[in-house]
């Protein structure tokens, strides 16, 4: 573990120093390609003017908002459609369709049903992550094992009972996987939408940075989306720690 | 009259083979017959094991026989009631592991009982535990325990239904050859200790002829009843000497085994 750690950090401060030393030598230009150290000043910046606090609380809101909504419906409706064959059978093809569809194509539409502010944000967000959460949901409970099935069927579990006890659990640590990957996504997708479509978030604070020509400032906007997507990426494998989802990690 | 009563089943599995759709809209259909008419019948309270080639149909039929699937035709009473699904009397034991891994060994356990108060249920669950040798164990996980363990624990989880009949398919098959005959044991106990009906499929000639009141031997695909033998032996038994040794050259020689034993 020790081994690992320090393994991490020789790396990043490594790349670092590279990065440094590249950029010095070859004289490039701020503009083109900024040096760390001004990276760090521009951090500091924003940080102390409160810039970077503000931005990224409101990426946040958008995101927890639309993710949220998204988990809400489609994991239950993914649940519930994993065992209406028939159902499903008809849903998938418009599903598949909705599907590859980007949630950037949507966002005339969400600003004309929505109008200016965290609404059509929240609704792109959500777009991002249901479709995908349904279809990871879904085919984790086409993916339980026969056996299992027909011992909750032995026992007598129907209704809520099999979903609850049986269903869900089973399917659980797929669905913690599809939540690692559509969280990813969903952080993707509001940086893109917040640069066209509103006035605040990490999106935005890039593409006003970029109007100033501060590449500092993106730079260290960009370092901050990915710091912010690894500490969600590390909240959601919290739950993988659970006691009930540990057996997948152990056998399957 | 007869707890279990099987007449004329048959089993065939339809397969689709859609080669040339875009040359033509006909479909061919191949047919797989795989149970061709197997009839028994088991008293209440018989421990009865089935033994047969590989692939010869021992999984269908005890699928069938416990609900799980509908014969193409012939018919499958238990207490002369049709069998129309699995029900709560009748407990199968499946041969891959059947405890849910999400559940502790106990949580499992206290799956088989539903509507009792909370006391009452740890009490029992604790019985039960201490009754296949696994107290102590009632709070890991599945996969913190050895195959044999949770063998033992899906044994317990079947007992406290106190079913009239329980189904095992090659409960043992995965096991390792001690434990395999630990389990043996321990299942003759149980057969005494609990009033029921023992329906018990496996691959093993031994554990068939050690364990079983009854001995039906199934032929290869498509399978019918190619043996029935009753057994009245006092456990535990030798299969070193006897009728024992008799009858297990003779198993094997029926099902096509020549070599010398």
């Amino acid at each position: 573990m020790a081994v690992k750690r320090y393994g991490v950090l020789s790396l990043i401060l490594l790349l670092l120093v590279a990065w440094q030393a590249v950029t010095s030598f070859f004289r490039v230009p701020e503009f083109v390609f900024p040096r760390p150290l001004s990276v760090a000043r521009a951090l500091l910046e924003m940080l102390s003017n409160g810039e970077l606090y503000r931005n990224s609380i409101a990426s946040l809101f958008r995101v927890t908002w639309g993710f949220y909504l998204a988990v809400a419906t489609a994991i239950p409706f993914g649940l519930f459609l994993g065992r209406q064959h028939q159902l499903r059978a008809i849903l998938n093809p418009l599903i598949q369709f909705l599907r590859p569809i980007s949630p950037l194509a949507w966002i005339p539409m969400a600003l004309m049903w929505f109008g200016i502010g965290d609404k059509p944000a929240i609704f792109l967000i959500f777009l991002s992550s249901f479709f995908p959460l349904i279809v990871f949901t879904t085919s984790s409970v086409l993916n339980i094992r026969t056996t299992y099935l027909r011992v909750a069927e032995n026992f007598g579990f129907k209704g809520l009972r099999l979903y609850m006890r049986v269903i869900l659990p089973a399917a659980l640590p797929d669905i913690i996987t599809a939540l690692r990957i559509t969280l990813g996504t969903a952080w993707l997708v509001i940086v893109a939408a917040e640069m066209i479509a509103v006035k605040s978030g990490l999106g935005y604070l890039i593409i006003d940075a970029r109007n100033s020509l501060r590449m500092d400032m993106v730079v260290a906007g960009m370092v901050v989306i990915g710091a912010i997507g690894l500490v969600l990426d590390n909240i959601i494998r919290l739950l993988e720690r659970m006691p009930s989802v540990e057996w997948s990690r152990v056998r399957r | 009259m007869s707890k279990i009563e099987v007449t004329g089943l048959r089993k065939s599995y339809v397969e689709r083979r859609r080669r040339k759709r875009f040359l033509s809209q006909c479909k061919q259909y191949e047919d797989c017959q795989v149970l061709d008419g197997i009839t028994f019948s088991i008293p209440a309270g018989t421990f009865a094991c089935f033994v047969g080639p590989s692939g010869c149909g021992k999984s269908t039929m005890f699928r069938i026989v416990s609900g799980f699937e509908r014969p193409s035709s012939g018919t499958v009473l238990i207490d002369g009631q049709e069998v129309t699904g699995p029900g709560s009397k009748h407990v199968c034991v499946f041969q891959e592991d059947g405890l849910f891994p999400w559940f502790t060994a106990a949580q499992n356990i206290a799956m088989g009982l539903s509507k009792s108060s909370s006391s009452d249920v740890a009490k029992k669950v604790e019985d039960y535990l201490e009754l296949v040798g696994l107290s102590g164990f009632g709070g890991h996980y599945p996969h913190e325990l050895s195959g044999g363990m949770r063998r033992r624990a899906e044994v317990a989880r079947a007992l406290i239904t106190n079913p009239e009949i329980l189904f095992m398919d090659e409960p043992f098959g995965a096991l390792d050859f001690v434990t395999r005959l630990q389990m043996r044991e321990e299942m003759v106990n149980v057969h005494q200790m609990f009033d029921m009906t023992i329906l018990f499929i496996t691959h093993d000639i031994d554990e068939a002829l050690q364990l079983g009141d009854r001995i039906i031997m199934l032929s290869d695909r498509p399978s019918r009843v190619a043996w029935d033998i009753r057994l009245d032996d006092p456990h535990p038994r030798d299969l070193s000497t006897g009728h024992l040794s008799r009858l297990r050259k003779e198993i094997y020689y029926r099902m096509g085994l020549h070599v010398a034993l």
